[in-house]
């Protein structure tokens, strides 16, 4: 006879999802509670991944130290290598040039478009549809085509450094950017058609996963995940950071903070992120892509923050500096370890199936929450 | 013309001049077995290549082109490295049942192909209650899928099999009544039958929107029925990782996979046979040329091709659909399918009693 | 009324589904739609942008000269220790001492492409080569001594 598997007292059934699931998108290992086919309880367990990358980055100089965030939440290495330069630039009180910071955020636009393509086609193959996800990567290859031109790389870019860019934008940049728009433009009714409008998806998708507005700032949840729920948290709009408050764009906010709403956030912000850079392409004023800076940078001694809005939500970097070449103490704050936190919450009570929508909405990445 | 319905004919007359009647029928069945394993493995080979071409013209991918000419033997390839795959068993699981549970869901498989007209007069078994025993031994499929569920000692494995059980036992309802829809047009239970009734028109030109309506909600069911996408729940790779045969490997796996493909190829066979005429060519009314010219096309091209037509058209549903959760699921057969095609089946026996269709 | 909404609910789901099957038979029927590369087959036309980021190699002219001075400016830049540069003396022929690279070791296997060498480099001795096939047989292989055998400091490179 088969032998009694592992469950609690009162005949709940204890299921490990992870680390090795199709569904956790890496190495994350949730403990999960569940009745039949009812969720009781979500228990996440990290560790699996951990590369101590914020005491690595105490044995490295200012200029060094931004590579390694490339790994982190390596599907926005730009928006990180992006704060950690400026917190860099804050530090030692760097002006950067102009035409840097355009094409800094023009860099980060086109990294979150990436980053919310691949996140849509892997949110619809969570949901069984394999299709999506092969479709999400033409677009995402074209972003990482323009990327590779430029910066030499494709995922680990490390194309930010303190005071601009490290190299100036390649002669076609502009060109292939403006391709590239015309390419999404033709190809975003296919997400409708595809994924958005399919009957099955919506019911999938509306009314499960709730999170209230005030249950997303407890548990600190921030980006999509927090606009889902009408938390407005953009820091690109609260915090503005290079030229964003020079921008003309609106931060999405959907109000019904189920599954469905945090989709429809991650699907207009690529909308959004296409509208900036329509904005900047053709306006990417001259002069240098870099300013002047030392060959050593030494920060003066004191304590630097600084927050940016990556494709998850709020990345921030704290440097403690003693005034030598290296930090003392570096410490990330990564979106994705807060909203993974709001997964049990959610959760709970809903079917295992959903469990899995769910996490597809929350956009993990599991190195991001377990550096 | 050839045909298979002359060779098998030659091969009776040969076999009953030269052997008793008791020797030629052993003879016969030993043949008809042969024929069945061939046809099996052989489907499954071109039903598994059909389906990753499928998959990946739709993914704008190429799919397999490496293995032979145009990727051709890539299957077969996958076969052999099933073969010399170690078949493992896990130590907590129940051994017996559970090197048992492919065998049932092949045999279960092998069983269905029995009363298929292939072809006109090729047909194993002329079963004066055919459709009676496709619905009866298809339902047989979720006992392999449970005792592989259970015998896994696997907590994945336990709630492929559970959902599994559910879906299976429910749509085999709206399944069987669209079935049942035909029967009633057709008066007949027997299969070859039911395809001299369509001699003059099949029953979904015939049968007036009530039979385009049940031969919907037939296809729905039996992608539900057959465990395929969007209702894979029993495997629904995101969720229970592979569902009932996680813990399967090797060739117990591959009985499993190749049980799945002849389930559809069967259930869509029984759909052609039913709404598309099964062997029956393709007619238009009294426009004799055009008659003449499809009734030239052998019988059994017309059967494989309404077949690999509505294998296709659930291929489709698959690369394009996301699955759904299991209480959508019920949902949709309890509150949707059953009652549409109660009201349907009452709409086509009141068409049948009036004499209103073709 | 109930019954309204029953089959406008089971029409406009029918309906979102069918639009979904025509766009995949659209791309069922459109192989030119079709992006996939057969990666070893298309080796000889496979085109990379001038600054992707291979491995460091260092320039060499015909004269078997390069533009390294051996001022570790690379080796200090690199977070890793990916570089590790062993200097010598040279005679120069007026007989003083100078200094130079003996050996100019570059561990391909800990390198992770950040180019912070090719931009701390002050003469531009060293840059990034487009290749990417890096797989080897024997781990030692990946260690590699950029510059090339018998090969000088260019004249005037200071």
């Amino acid at each position: 006879m088969v032998e009694e598997i592992g469950s609690t007292a009162d005949g709940n059934i204890i299921l490990n999802v992870g680390p090795q699931h199709p569904a956790t998108h890496g190495v994350l290992h949730l403990v999960i509670t569940i009745n039949g086919e009812t969720i009781q309880k979500v228990e996440p367990h990290l560790g699996y991944i951990h590369r101590s990358i914020e005491k690595m980055c105490e044995s490295l100089t200012y200029r060094q130290f931004i590579y390694v965030t490339s790994r982190m939440d390596y599907l926005s290495s730009h928006i990180n290598n992006h704060a950690c330069a400026l917190c860099v630039e804050k530090g030692l009180q760097i002006e950067v040039p102009l035409r840097a910071q355009v094409i800094r955020v023009l860099m980060d636009e086109l990294t979150r478009i990436a980053s919310h393509e691949l996140w849509w086609g892997a949110m619809a193959m969570d949901l069984g549809a394999f299709t999506p996800f092969f479709h999400a990567f033409r677009e995402r290859e074209a972003i990482n085509d323009i990327m590779e031109e430029t910066c030499g790389a494709r995922l680990t870019m490390n194309y930010m450094v303190p005071g601009g860019v490290m190299q100036d934008i390649h002669p076609n940049f502009q060109k292939r950017v403006k391709e590239f728009i015309a390419l999404f433009k033709s190809k975003v009714s296919e997400y409708n058609e595809l994924v958005t409008g399919n009957i099955i998806f919506q019911n999938r998708m509306k009314g499960v996963g709730n999170l209230s507005a005030a249950d997303a700032i407890s548990f600190g949840c921030t980006g999509p995940t927090a606009r889902g729920s009408g938390v407005s948290c953009d820091i690109r709009k609260l915090y503005p950071y290079e030229i964003y408050d020079t921008i003309n764009f609106e931060e999405i906010l959907e109000t019904e903070g189920d599954s469905f709403a945090r989709y429809m956030v991650r699907v207009r912000e690529m909308s959004q992120s296409i509208s900036i850079i329509e904005q900047l392409i053709d306006n990417i004023p001259e002069g240098d892509f870099q300013a002047k800076t030392k060959a050593v940078l030494k920060l003066p001694k004191g304590e630097f923050y600084q927050r940016v809005e990556t494709a998850r939500g709020d990345f921030g970097v704290y440097i403690v500096s003693e005034g030598g070449t290296t930090p003392y103490r570096i410490k990330f704050r990564s979106p994705g370890f807060s909203n993974l936190s709001a997964l049990d919450h959610m959760a709970r009570g809903s079917k295992l199936g959903d469990l899995v929508a769910m996490m597809g909405t929350l956009d993990l990445v599991i190195p991001d929450i377990d550096r | 013309m050839w045909s298979f319905s002359k060779i098998s004919k030659l091969i009776d007359s040969w076999l009953s001049v030269n052997f008793s009647s008791t020797w030629t029928m052993v003879i016969e069945m030993v043949i008809a077995g042969i024929a069945v394993i061939t046809l099996f493995a052989l489907l499954g080979l071109v039903l598994v290549l059909m389906e990753r071409r499928v998959a990946a013209w739709i993914q704008i991918r190429l799919g397999p082109n490496r293995v032979g000419p145009g990727g051709m033997l890539q299957s077969l390839a996958d076969t052999l490295k099933l073969l010399v795959k170690e078949g493992m068993t896990p130590d907590g699981a129940d051994k017996f049942l559970f090197n048992l549970a492919p065998f049932i869901a092949m045999i279960v498989a092998m069983l269905l192909m029995a009363p298929i007209a292939f072809a006109s007069d090729f047909q194993l078994w002329d079963l004066n209650i055919g459709v009676l025993y496709v619905t009866a031994i298809s339902s047989l499929m979720v006992i392999s899928i449970l005792m592989a569920g259970w015998a896994s000692n696997n907590k994945y494995s336990l709630m492929g099999a559970m959902r599994s059980g559910a879906q299976i036992v429910s749509y085999e309802l709206s399944a069987g009544l669209s079935i049942m829809s035909i029967v009633v047009l057709s008066g007949s239970l027997n299969l070859n039958e039911i395809i001299q009734s369509q001699a003059d028109g099949w029953w979904l030109f015939k049968g007036h929107i009530p039979v385009v309506i049940a031969f919907i909600i037939f296809i729905i069911a039996v992608t539900a029925e057959t465990n395929r996408a969007p209702f894979d729940l029993a495997e629904a790779e995101s969720e229970l990782t592979a569902g009932f045969h996680t813990e399967y490997s090797g060739m117990k796996f591959a009985l499993f996979f190749l049980a799945e493909y002849i389930n559809v190829f069967i259930v869509c066979a029984i759909g052609a046979t039913l709404f598309l005429g099964g062997w029956m060519p393709f007619h238009i009314g009294h426009w004799q040329a055009f008659n003449h010219v499809m009734d030239f096309i052998p019988s059994s091209i017309w059967f494989f091709g309404k077949t690999f037509f509505l294998i296709f058209l659930i291929m489709w549903f698959r690369w394009t659909f996301p699955r759904l959760r299991i209480d959508q699921l019920l949902d949709l057969e309890w509150k949707y399918l059953l009652p549409i095609s109660m009201f349907n089946i009452l709409l086509i026996t009141l068409m049948a009693i009036l004499g209103w269709h073709f | 009324m109930f019954i309204l909404k029953y089959i406008k609910e089971v029409y406009s789901g029918l309906k979102s589904l069918v639009v979904g099957l025509r766009r995949t038979l659209y791309y069922f029927s459109h192989h030119k739609e079709i992006i996939t590369q057969q990666y070893p087959d298309n080796r000889d036309t496979l085109v990379f942008p001038d600054r992707f980021k291979g491995e460091v190699v260092m320039v060499h002219d015909d004269k078997n000269e390069h533009a390294c001075t051996g001022c570790t400016a690379c080796e200090l830049a690199c977070p890793n220790a990916t570089i590790k540069i062993i200097t010598k003396f040279d005679i120069t022929p007026e007989g003083k001492k100078k200094k130079a690279i003996d050996k100019f070791v570059y561990h391909l296997e800990l390198c992770t492409m950040c180019n912070l060498c090719v931009v701390a480099c002050p003469t531009d001795a060293i840059k990034m080569a487009q290749t990417f096939e890096h797989s080897v047989y024997n781990r030692a292989e990946l260690t590699k001594i950029l510059n090339k055998p018998d090969s000088k400091i260019r004249d005037g490179v200071e």
